[in-house]
């Protein structure tokens, strides 16, 4: 839901990270944080426990710049991936306009994805959205951990949808950027 | 793809009705500071001193305070916690509600006092539920018109050059 700020010409919209703990979401922003032109950015703001396990969420803003007279900015938000933070996650998706799901590829993950995913679906419709008509990207990631489950498994598993997924190693930026191009496109997209 | 406008938008006049409440506000309660956070997190607009700290990031954390406080309240039993008071040493912050869909946070230093803030800030949510009534009412019965094509592939070239080439 994202909000068009006529009187002083901005646009923000809200991208959210999503995925079972230990998945890699924060790992991801703190790549994109690094990364991106620091006068594009702002402050990465963790809500984290001391052992650094997200608390509530992270959230970091990225600047587009002005785009036909309009400040465009998206706002990168993860929620905390463990289960029984279920609470402060559905918080977080309030007024979300796309969702990346970041997925843990190690074999023995494949049923905390599951959980994630369905926990996702079913915190999206108390806010009455439909992720089939969200825009929504999925990662694969930790794709250089020698356990990993072939994408094709992990496809069957996680995507029925067929939206679009990327593989990728965050600890090493790899598939970062193209995960978070892609759900801001479809972003875009979707308020055109 | 689907095709989805903004939710509400705001335009120049809403902006103008606000600011002078705003102003008002401030003149009369010796606030420093006002800010309008909507409850997903985007700052809409700040009145008085100029925060000298990250606003964005600021308002992020207002609406999670906020929220995290509303599921506290269901949980006691309560409908709302319909204001907030943070208090510090010199530095203080009334957050209140206004129609479910914005949040009003004022800082204020010593030179206000809290039962002031409380008062005028309660004629003030009064005054600005009316106005953000009526910009959403009017969300709700026009919709926000999508923007232009142009606007979403300048916005994809650039999505390029930040995002693009890592």
């Amino acid at each position: 839901m994202s909000m068009i700020n006529y009187a002083s010409r901005e646009i923000n919209c809200k991208i959210v990270y999503y995925g079972p703990g230990l998945g890699g979401k924060t790992t991801n922003l703190e790549y994109v944080y690094e990364k991106v032109a620091p006068n594009t950015r702002g402050k990465l703001v963790s809500l984290a426990t001391e052992t650094e396990r997200t608390l509530f969420f992270d959230f970091l803003p990225v600047d587009l710049g002005t785009i036909r007279g309009f400040k465009t900015r998206f706002h990168l938000y993860t929620v905390p991936g463990q289960v029984y933070y279920n609470a402060s996650r559905k918080l977080i998706l309030k007024g979300v306009d796309g969702v990346v799901f970041v997925a843990d590829s190690q074999v023995e993950r494949l049923d905390a994805n599951i959980e994630a995913m369905h926990n996702l679906y079913d915190n999206l419709a108390e806010y009455g959205l439909d992720p089939r008509e969200l825009p929504f990207v999925i990662q694969y990631n930790k794709r250089d951990l020698p356990n990993i489950a072939p994408v094709s498994e992990l496809e069957a598993n996680l995507n029925p949808t067929h939206v679009p997924s990327f593989e990728a190693v965050g600890t090493r930026g790899i598939g970062v950027f193209d995960t978070l191009k892609e759900a801001s496109k479809q972003v875009i997209k979707s308020l055109s | 793809m689907m095709q989805r406008a903004a939710s509400w938008s705001f335009s120049a006049d809403d902006a103008q009705r606000i600011n002078r409440l705003l102003q008002d506000f401030l003149h009369g309660s010796s606030a420093r500071c006002a800010l309008l956070v909507d409850r997903t997190g985007q700052l809409i607009t700040t009145a008085g001193e100029q925060p000298d700290f990250d606003s964005t990031a600021f308002a992020s954390l207002a609406a999670a305070d906020f929220s995290a406080n509303d599921q506290l309240a269901s949980m006691i039993g309560e409908q709302e916690f319909s204001s907030l008071f943070h208090q510090g040493e010199k530095e203080s912050m009334y957050l209140a509600d206004v129609a479910k869909r914005v949040i009003l946070v004022v800082l204020f230093d010593d030179r206000a006092t809290l039962g002031m803030i409380r008062i005028k800030v309660k004629n003030l949510v009064g005054e600005l539920t009316e106005v953000f009534r009526e910009v959403f009412d009017r969300a709700a019965t026009a919709p926000a018109q999508p923007l232009a094509t142009a606007w979403a592939d300048a916005a994809e070239d650039e999505i390029d050059r930040l995002f693009g080439s890592r």
